[in-house]
């Protein structure tokens, strides 16, 4: 079949009274890994499901290869889906799982067994067909869920929020693992999920959403450096806002500054102090944690608790400076848009 | 010494038990060695402790052609398996679409399900046989099936709404999602994930219809025979060796299904049940 670009053209969806997505639009590159992030309700998991049938549209057009599949059954649109609980069927094999949707498009036996035994071992589970799903572990259940959405050979892949039942350590390693296969397979992805790490390591182009609508459209560097608002800013990890003061070097018309406490450090007057053009304020040191490689520092400044890096530790009650480097700023205007990121 | 102490008071407890374990078994199985005693008795008149004779007289006069066991009992696993038909017939879609139903509305329909089990039966099968009567359905083996679909239905739509909220939605969005149309999800995935429930809730009508008594007896009667019907006979009769050979055999298939029972009915199951 090939894979297919994917158009979504101001798709907007209700549940009751409220509006769940409100006139997305989006076009997605055939090939390409594309995440749906944001926080939770924000409509990514809906928006994804719309795709593959199972929320109906309000309002716009769906479109893959250029033709709109709005309108379709979900068993008529070929997009595979790969669940966040792997739905997986209990009363089968893994063999089960993986040959019922060729079963279902009538592919002889053999030809069946063949590709479930090639896709086996594309994921690493030579031998696995026999076995009953329920004795599987939980990153090779999602393998086999995996598997089963890329045996029809679909024009497109949903996955919602794939890694999220996974321990840690699996979580990291299938990261690597998915995006390589995707990228052997080469087939047009959409995933969802919540965790902007994950975004940022696997994806393409990240579309940064919140409250049914699109926030910002962007490569995992660009939209690092250059969230669009202070809102998409502090769901990526900028956790420290202050108003800007005279002398601060932030970009023309700024009111706000929003930094990442791994960008700043903290000074206490036995310290020796950067001369680079800073961002620094004087304040109290409240807490010291060591957070492994070096102390994560709460200080107070004028009432506002901020927090920064220190290499060593210090004590709570102790003057100190903090400083963040003038590339490592975002300003932000009165509106909370953003007029500079972050600059290499 | 207090090693002794120790010993006395587990012997002591010990004893409790057994004593304990001793009611129960009274409490549960002295009916039923009364039941046996009186199945193999010929002879047992006032005062005698113990029958005066024992044997297999009786059962020769139960299962002689003409005494109507053999007839009751066919009419008892017909009725019983008809009812089953029906009342599954009627219980997997309700089931399905109670299951698959807002949790407000739900809660609402089940109760109204319920209402009638609220209201004493023996009005309701007054009722009916009176209903009945204006169809022709009194004395018939239809009749009777419908009757005993009443409760069956209870049993059999809330065991089912049960087993299918127990089949995880997004398994069936998968098979829609690869390919399978909505008949056919429901026919590949949803029913074999609900197959215990339904198994369960077809044992239960099952046994419940195989014992029912006041129903039948006001829409069956005098036409239709079954066990229970034949019991209650023999027993107003003083026939207790009849009566008693007669619930003897009705134990069959309830003992025979309840083994069946222990084995489908899994406890996630019987959790859900009203949920």
């Amino acid at each position: 079949m090939g894979t297919e670009a994917l158009s979504l053209e101001g798709v907007s969806i209700r549940l009751g009274k409220t509006l769940v997505l409100d006139r997305i639009s989006l076009e997605v590159p055939a090939g390409s890994f594309t995440c749906l992030l944001g926080p939770s309700g924000c409509g990514k998991t809906t928006l994804l499901r719309s795709i593959a049938g199972f929320a109906p549209l309000a309002a716009g057009d769906i479109k893959v290869g250029g033709n709109s599949i709005a309108t379709l059954a979900p068993e008529a649109r070929q997009t595979a889906m790969v669940f966040q609980s792997y739905a997986l069927w209990p009363h089968m094999s893994v063999a089960g799982n993986l040959t019922y949707p060729l079963k279902l498009r009538g592919l002889p036996k053999a030809e069946r067994e063949k590709r479930a035994n090639a896709i086996l071992s594309l994921l690493g589970l030579e031998g696995y067909g026999p076995r009953a799903v329920t004795s599987l572990s939980g990153g090779q259940r999602q393998r086999v869920a995996l598997g089963r959405a890329l045996i029809i050979d679909p024009p497109l892949l949903l996955l919602d929020e794939p890694l999220s039942n996974l321990d840690a350590s699996i979580r990291r390693s299938l990261r690597g693992e998915l995006r390589r296969l995707q990228q052997k397979v080469g087939i047009t992805t959409i995933m969802v999920t919540h965790d902007q790490d994950e975004a940022l390591a696997m994806a393409d182009r990240i579309v940064l959403m919140r409250d049914g609508q699109i926030v910002q459209v962007a490569g995992p560097e660009d939209l690092y450096s250059a969230p669009a608002d202070l809102g998409a800013a502090q769901f990526l990890g900028v956790d420290n806002v202050l108003a800007v003061a005279p002398d601060d070097p932030a970009a023309q018309g700024a009111t706000l500054v929003g930094f990442r406490t791994e960008d700043a450090r903290v000074f206490t007057d036995d310290m020796e102090h950067p001369d680079a053009p800073a961002l620094a304020r004087k304040g109290k040191v409240t807490t010291c944690a060591y957070a492994g490689g070096g102390y994560q520092v709460g200080i107070d400044v004028a009432g506002e608790s901020l927090s920064a890096c220190s290499a060593r530790p210090v004590s709570p009650g102790d003057d100190a400076l903090l400083s963040v480097p003038a590339s490592m700023l975002m300003s932000f205007d009165a509106n909370t848009r953003l007029l500079q990121g972050i600059r290499h | 010494m207090s090693n002794l102490s120790a010993t006395l008071r587990s012997a002591g407890s010990a004893m409790g038990l057994a004593i304990a374990m001793g009611l129960v078994a009274f409490v549960v199985f002295g009916p039923l060695a009364n039941l046996v005693i009186w199945a193999f008795a010929e002879q047992w008149f006032y005062p005698n402790q113990w029958p005066t004779r024992w044997g297999f007289e009786f059962w020769g006069r139960v299962f002689r052609p003409r005494a109507g066991a053999w007839e009751s009992l066919w009419n008892s696993v017909s009725i019983a398996v008809a009812t089953v038909g029906l009342s599954m017939a009627l219980s997997v879609p309700a089931g399905y679409a109670l299951a698959r139903l807002a949790l407000p509305a739900r809660s609402l329909i089940m109760l109204i399900f319920l209402l009638p089990q609220a209201f004493p039966s023996l009005p309701i099968f007054v009722n009916i046989a009176a209903i009945f009567y204006n169809f022709g359905l009194n004395g018939t083996l239809f009749g009777v099936v419908l009757v005993h679909s009443l409760p069956g239905l209870v049993y059999a739509v809330w065991i089912a709404t049960a087993a299918f909220s127990a089949v995880d939605r997004s398994m069936e969005e998968a098979a829609r999602n690869l390919g399978a149309g909505p008949l056919r999800t429901f026919r590949d995935i949803t029913l074999p994930q609900a197959f215990p429930g339904l198994m369960a809730a077809s044992i239960f009508v099952f046994l419940d219809s195989i014992d029912e008594f006041t129903g039948t007896y006001f829409v069956g009667a005098p036409d239709i025979a079954t066990l229970p019907i034949l019991m209650f006979n023999a027993s107003m009769g003083g026939n207790y060796q009849i009566a008693a050979i007669t619930a003897l055999i009705l134990l069959i298939p309830s003992v025979g299904f309840m083994l069946v029972i222990e084995r489908f009915l899994k406890a996630d199951v019987l959790s859900r049940i009203g949920r």
